[in-house]
C-alpha cells in the first residue's frame, strides 16, 4: 500500500505551536487566552484522528521536509505506534487543557501565561515525536520536550521547585548528551542512516554483537523519559511541578515519549528478530521486572499521594517496555495497549490528586481520612481507575494486563508472569488503601465543612475515568492499532 | 576583465582603514567601518553565490608575480574549505563593529584601523595560494590583535598580550622552519598547490608534521599549549574576543587541513592516533576546566578548547564524516561562540562585572536577553536542532569509525559541557531576581539585536539545514580525502 502523502502530520504540531504562540501575544486577555488551549488540542485531535482510518487499514502518511545529512531526512511518517502515542496524547490534551484552567484559576497561581504556552508547546513536541519518521527528527522533538517542561516543574519558583527541577534536568540532559548521543552516532557509523524501518534498521548492519549490545543499552538508558531504573529518579522530582503538569506530562506525554521511543527501537531500528539472535529482549525484560517491583514498593511506603503515583508510573512504565521486550507478538500487543490504558488511568489519578489538593489543600494520603464524603466525583474516579490500575475487569488496565500475561505464556517466560501477578497484588496493595481511607477512614467532617468539588475540575476527571472503563469494554481501536505494529 | 574579487574581498577593510585614518570624528569612524564591513560581507556572499560547488579545483584565482628571483607570488584562490572561512570571516566583521559601538570609547579610529586591518589579514590568509604570502598574513595579523588586546583590554591586558605573542610568535618560528624545508624539498617554490603535489619521503613528512603541529596546535589551542586563550579571552575587549574565537582559532585547524593533511599525508596518516588522543584530551581537560569557572569569559574561553578539540577530532578522524564534521564544527563554533561572548559583552556592558554569582533572575529583567542567550547556550552543548549537534553527530559518527575509545573520551567531553553550560545559564538566568535588584539592566537595543540576529538565523539553519554549507565543502573534502589515502596509504 503506497504511503498518502499529506501535510497533516506538520499540521498537528504547527497547531499546538501557533496555540503557545497566541497565548503568549494574549498575555494579559486571560479568558480569551484560556480559550486557545481547548480549542487547539480539539483541532490537533480532530487531525490525528483525520489520519486514523489510513493507518487503520494498514498504510502510513508520509511528508517528507528535507535532507539534514545524507541518510538522515527531517521527515514525519505517521504509522500505528506512533496513532497509538498521538492518539493517547491528543485526546488527554482536550481533558487536560479544560482541568488546568480550573486548577490554576482556583489556586490563583502565577505566570499562567507561560504555563500555558509551554504545555501547548510540551504538546507539539510530543505529536512531532509520535509521528517522526527517523531517530534525527525524533530526538529533535524529544529534547524539545525536555525543555519546554523544565519551567513547568520549576513553575513555583521556590526553594522545592528549583531543586526538582535541576534534578529533572540533569537526569533528561545527562542521559541525552552522553548515552543517546553515542547511541546515535554509533547507529550513523554502523548503518549510514537513522531511519526507522519495519523489521528494524541494524537487521542487515555489518557490527560486532557487542557493539550491536552497547548501542542498544545506549539508548534504552539514553532515553530516560522512559524512567527504567536507575534513570527514574527524575520522575519522582518533577513532583513539584502543578498537577495538570504532573497529570498530562508526567503521566502521559513525557513519559510515555520515553517508553515510546524505547519501542521505537526495539521494532524499528533493532528490530524483533536481531533484539532475540541478541539476547537482548530476555536481558531487557529482567532489568524491567526488577523497575517493576522495586517502584511499586516504593509507592508502597509514600503517604504523598503525588509522590505514590509517581512511583507506580514509574512501575507501569517497565510494564510497556517488558512487553516489547518479551517478543512474543501477543505480548507486544500488550505492552502498545498499556501505552493507552496507563494513560487514561493514571491521568485521572493525578486529576484526583489535584482536584484534593484544589478543594482541601491536602497532599498526604494519611490526612485524607473521610474526604471521599465531601468529594464523591472525585473520589469515585480514583477508585475506577485505581481498578484499572490493578487490572479489574471491565476496566482499560484488564485488558493490557491480559494480554502481557498471555504474552508471557507465549514467549515461554513464566518467571514475567510472576513478576506481572506480584506486581498486581503491589498495586492494589498501595492503591486501594487511599479509597479505603477516604470512604470509610474516620475524618473530621467539621473541618471539611468548605470542602466540596470543583466543576472545572470534576468534570475532566470524571470523564477520563468513564475513557478508562470504555477503553476496557471497547479495546478494538487500540487493539487493531497494535496489531497493525506487529504484523 | 574578469573582476579580481577575492583581492577586492581582502583588500576592502584595508582601503576602510586608509579612509578611517582621514576621519576625526568619532560617530563617522563608526559608520565608516560599519559600511566597509558590511560590503565586505556582501562581496563574500556574491563570491559563495558564484561559488562553483561540483569542483574541487582552486576558484576565483588571481596570479601575479612578486618576488621572481625566489619564486614568490601574490597568488590567491578559494577551494569549498576555504569559501567557507572567508565567508566566516566577513560575517563577523561587522558583528565586531557593531559590539564595539559604545564599548571603545577611547582612540575609535585607532581600534577601527585595527580591527579592519586585522580582518583583511585574516581573510588573507584563507585566500592566499602562496606560502609566502599566506605567512605574511599569518604573521602580520599578530599586530592588531596584540593592540587590540594590549591597548583596549581589561586591567591585565598587557600581560595578556604579551602571553598571548610569546605563544603564537614560537609557534610561527617553528612554522617558518618548516616553511623554509619545505621550499627546498619542495622544488623551490611557494606555491601551494605545487607543493601539495610533491612526494615528499617520510622522515621529512613526520619532521615537518610536528614543527607545523606545534605552530597550529597554539592556534588551535590543544592542550598543553592553550594556557593562552584564556587570559587573552579575559582582557580582550569583546570585538577582540569574536575574533579570537570566531576566526583565530579555526586558523590552526585551517592549517591541519590545507598543509598539514595534503602536503603530508603518510605522516598525516601515522601520528593520527596521537592527534585523536590530544583531541580528546582537550575535550575532556577543556571541559573539566570550564566546568571550575566563575568567570563567564573564562567558561566560554575554555569551553572553546573542548569545541576545538572535536574540530581536530572530527579532522584526524580522516574519514568523509568527520573531516565535513570538523569543518561544519569550525563554521558553527565562529557563529556560537562569537554570540556567546557577544554575550558576556552585552551583559557586562550594563553590569560591570563577569562573575557568575553575581547573576541570577535575569530573565526577569532582561527576557529577550535571556531568550537569545538560551538559544546560544543551547547551541553550544549541540542541542538537537542547533548548528553543533550536526557537527558533533558527524564528528562523534566519524571518530567512533576511527578510534571506539576516542569517540567515548568525546561524548564524555559532550556532557560536560551539558553541565557547564546548563549549570551557567539556570545560575546567570533563573532563580531569583537578584541581579534586578543590584543593577540596572535594560533589555537588548536595536544595535545589539542587529547583531544577534543574523547569529541566531545560522544556529537555525545548520541545525535544520546543514545541506548548502556541506554541499560547498564536500567536493574539496573528498579531495582531500583522496590526497591523504591516495598518498598515505601508499598503495
Amino acid at each position: 500500500m503506497d504511503p498518502v502523502i499529506s501535510i497533516r502530520p506538520l499540521l498537528a504540531v504547527a497547531v499546538a505551536g501557533l496555540a503557545a504562540l497566541a497565548v503568549l501575544l494574549l498575555n494579559k486577555r486571560e479568558k480569551l487566552r484560556d480559550l486557545v488551549s481547548p480549542l487547539a488540542a480539539i483541532v490537533m485531535f480532530a487531525i490525528v484522528a483525520s489520519m486514523a482510518p489510513t493507518v487503520l487499514s494498514g498504510g502510513t502518511v508520509e511528508l517528507r521536509l528535507f535532507e539534514v545529512l545524507p541518510g538522515i531526512d527531517l521527515a514525519f511518517r505517521v504509522d500505528a505506534l506512533g496513532m497509538v502515542f498521538a492518539t493517547v496524547s491528543s485526546l488527554l490534551w482536550i481533558v487536560a487543557a479544560i482541568y488546568s484552567i480550573g486548577y490554576m484559576r482556583h489556586l490563583k497561581e502565577h505566570a499562567q501565561t507561560r504555563f500555558f504556552a509551554c504545555f501547548a508547546t510540551s504538546l507539539a513536541a510530543a505529536v512531532g515525536g509520535a509521528f517522526a519518521a527517523n531517530l534525527f527528527t525524533l530526538v529533535i522533538f524529544y529534547e524539545a520536550l525536555s525543555l519546554v517542561t523544565y519551567p513547568l516543574v520549576y513553575h513555583h519558583e521556590d526553594e522545592e521547585g528549583w531543586r526538582g527541577s535541576r534534578k529533572y534536568l540533569v537526569y533528561l540532559m545527562g542521559a541525552s548528551k552522553s548515552v543517546l548521543l553515542a547511541a546515535l552516532a554509533l547507529t550513523y557509523h554502523i548503518a549510514g542512516s537513522l531511519d526507522f524501518m519495519p523489521g528494524g534498521l541494524l537487521t542487515q548492519a555489518n557490527a560486532s554483537p557487542a557493539l550491536l549490545a552497547v548501542v542498544y543499552f545506549c539508548y534504552l538508558f539514553g532515553f530516560a523519559k522512559a524512567a527504567v531504573m536507575p534513570m527514574h529518579a527524575w520522575l519522582p522530582a518533577a513532583m513539584v511541578a502543578p498537577t495538570p503538569v504532573s497529570a498530562l506530562l508526567h503521566a502521559v506525554a513525557v513519559v510515555k515519549m520515553g517508553v515510546f521511543c524505547v519501542l521505537r527501537v526495539v521494532f524499528h531500528v533493532f528490530g524483533p528478530g536481531l533484539m532475540g539472535g541478541l539476547g537482548l529482549g530476555i536481558a531487557t525484560a529482567y532489568l524491567v521486572s526488577f523497575t517493576i517491583l522495586m517502584a511499586s514498593i516504593y509507592a508502597l511506603t509514600r503517604d504523598d499521594l503525588k509522590a505514590r503515583l509517581a512511583y507506580s508510573t514509574v512501575s507501569q512504565l517497565s510494564y510497556v517496555v517488558l512487553g516489547a521486550v518479551l517478543l512474543s507478538p501477543v505480548a507486544m500487543v500488550g505492552g502498545i495497549i498499556h501505552i493507552a490504558a496507563h494513560a487514561f488511568s493514571k491521568i485521572t489519578l493525578f486529576f484526583c490528586a489535584g482536584s484534593i489538593y484544589c478543594a482541601s489543600g491536602k497532599r498526604n494520603i494519611s490526612d485524607m481520612a473521610g474526604i471521599g464524603r465531601r468529594l464523591p466525583w472525585t473520589m469515585g474516579a480514583f477508585f475506577v481507575a485505581s481498578l484499572s490500575m490493578i487490572g479489574v475487569p471491565p476496566t482499560a488496565g484488564f485488558v493490557s494486563k491480559w494480554y502481557l500475561t498471555l504474552g508471557s505464556v507465549q514467549a515461554g517466560e513464566m518467571a514475567f508472569l510472576i513478576v506481572l501477578l506480584a506486581s498486581s497484588v503491589l498495586n492494589a496493595a498501595y492503591f486501594l488503601p487511599v479509597s479505603y481511607v477516604a470512604f470509610f477512614g474516620a475524618g473530621a467532617p467539621e473541618g471539611q465543612a468548605t470542602v466540596r468539588e470543583i466543576p472545572l475540575v470534576t468534570v475532566p476527571l470524571v470523564a477520563t475515568a468513564i475513557l478508562s472503563v470504555l477503553m476496557g469494554i471497547f479495546p478494538g481501536y487500540f487493539l487493531a492499532l497494535a496489531e497493525g505494529v506487529v504484523r | 576583465m574578469t573582476i579580481p574579487l577575492l583581492s577586492l574581498i581582502v583588500f576592502l577593510p584595508v582601503a576602510g582603514a586608509a579612509v578611517l585614518m582621514c576621519l576625526c570624528n568619532d560617530d563617522a569612524v563608526r559608520w565608516t567601518a560599519l559600511g566597509f564591513t558590511v560590503v565586505d560581507l556582501v562581496l563574500a556572499v556574491a563570491m559563495l553565490a558564484a561559488f562553483d560547488t561540483t569542483t574541487h579545483e582552486m576558484q576565483f584565482t588571481e596570479k601575479h608575480p612578486w618576488v621572481p628571483a625566489i619564486g614568490i607570488t601574490y597568488t590567491l584562490g578559494v577551494d569549498g574549505i576555504s569559501a567557507l572561512f572567508v565567508f566566516l570571516t566577513a560575517l563577523l566583521g561587522w558583528i565586531c563593529v557593531l559590539a564595539s559601538w559604545v564599548a571603545i570609547d577611547r582612540k575609535v579610529k585607532e581600534f577601527m584601523i585595527s580591527l579592519l586591518s586585522m580582518q583583511a589579514l585574516m581573510l588573507g590568509v584563507f585566500c592566499a595560494l602562496d606560502l609566502f604570502l599566506f605567512y605574511v598574513c599569518w604573521e602580520a595579523m599578530l599586530i592588531p590583535m596584540y593592540l587590540i588586546i594590549g591597548v583596549w583590554g581589561g586591567a591585565g591586558r598587557v600581560y595578556a598580550a604579551f602571553k598571548f605573542f610569546l605563544y603564537t610568535l614560537a609557534g610561527s618560528l617553528v612554522f617558518l622552519i618548516g616553511v623554509i624545508v619545505l621550499y627546498f624539498h619542495g622544488g623551490e617554490t611557494f606555491d601551494i598547490l605545487a607543493l601539495t603535489a610533491q612526494d615528499l619521503p617520510f622522515d621529512v613528512q613526520s619532521w615537518l608534521f610536528f614543527a607545523f603541529l606545534i605552530a597550529f596546535a597554539v592556534k588551535v589551542p590543544m592542550v598543553p599549549v592553550h594556557t593562552w586563550l584564556p587570559d587573552a579571552h579575559v582582557q580582550a575587549p569583546t570585538a577582540g574576543s569574536i575574533i579570537l574565537a570566531g576566526v583565530l582559532l579555526k586558523m590552526g585547524a585551517y592549517g591541519f587541513l590545507r598543509f598539514s593533511l595534503p602536503m603530508l599525508p603518510e605522516a598525516s596518516v601515522y601520528y593520527s592516533t596521537l592527534m585523536l588522543a590530544l583531541s580528546a584530551l582537550a575535550i575532556v581537560y577543556g571541559g573539566l576546566l570550564a566546568l571550575a569557572q566563575d568567570d563567564l569569559k573564562k567558561l566560554v574561553a575554555y569551553s572553546s578548547i573542548s569545541h576545538m578539540g572535536f574540530v581536530t577530532m572530527g579532522i584526524f578522524a580522516l574519514n568523509l564524516r568527520g573531516l565535513e564534521g570538523g569543518i561544519l564544527q569550525m563554521f558553527n563554533h565562529g557563529v556560537t561562540t562569537g554570540a556567546l561572548f557577544l554575550f558576556v559583552g552585552v551583559i557586562y556592558e550594563r553590569t560591570h562585572t563577569r562573575s557568575i554569582a553575581d547573576y541570577g533572575g535575569l530573565m526577569k529583567v532582561a527576557p529577550v536577553y535571556t531568550g537569545f542567550l538560551a538559544l546560544f547556550t543551547l547551541s553550544s552543548m549541540a542541542l538537537p536542532g542547533t548548528n553543533s549537534f550536526v557537527g558533533e553527530l558527524l564528528v562523534l559518527s566519524g571518530g567512533f569509525a576511527a578510534n571506539m575509545a576516542v569517540g567515548t573520551a568525546a561524548v564524555l567531553g559532550a556532557l560536560l559541557s551539558a553541565a557547564y553550560l546548563l549549570g551557567m545559564y539556570r545560575k546567570v538566568a533563573l532563580g531569583p531576581a537578584s541581579v534586578g535588584a543590584r543593577y540596572e539592566i535594560r533589555d537588548v537595543n536595536a544595535r545589539e539585536m542587529a547583531a544577534i540576529l543574523p547569529l541566531a538565523v545560522f544556529v537555525l539553519w545548520v541545525g535544520f539545514y546543514p545541506k548548502p554549507f556541506l554541499d560547498v565543502i564536500d567536493v574539496s573534502v573528498k579531495n582531500l580525502l583522496t590526497e591523504v589515502h591516495g598518498k598515505g596509504s601508499g598503495q
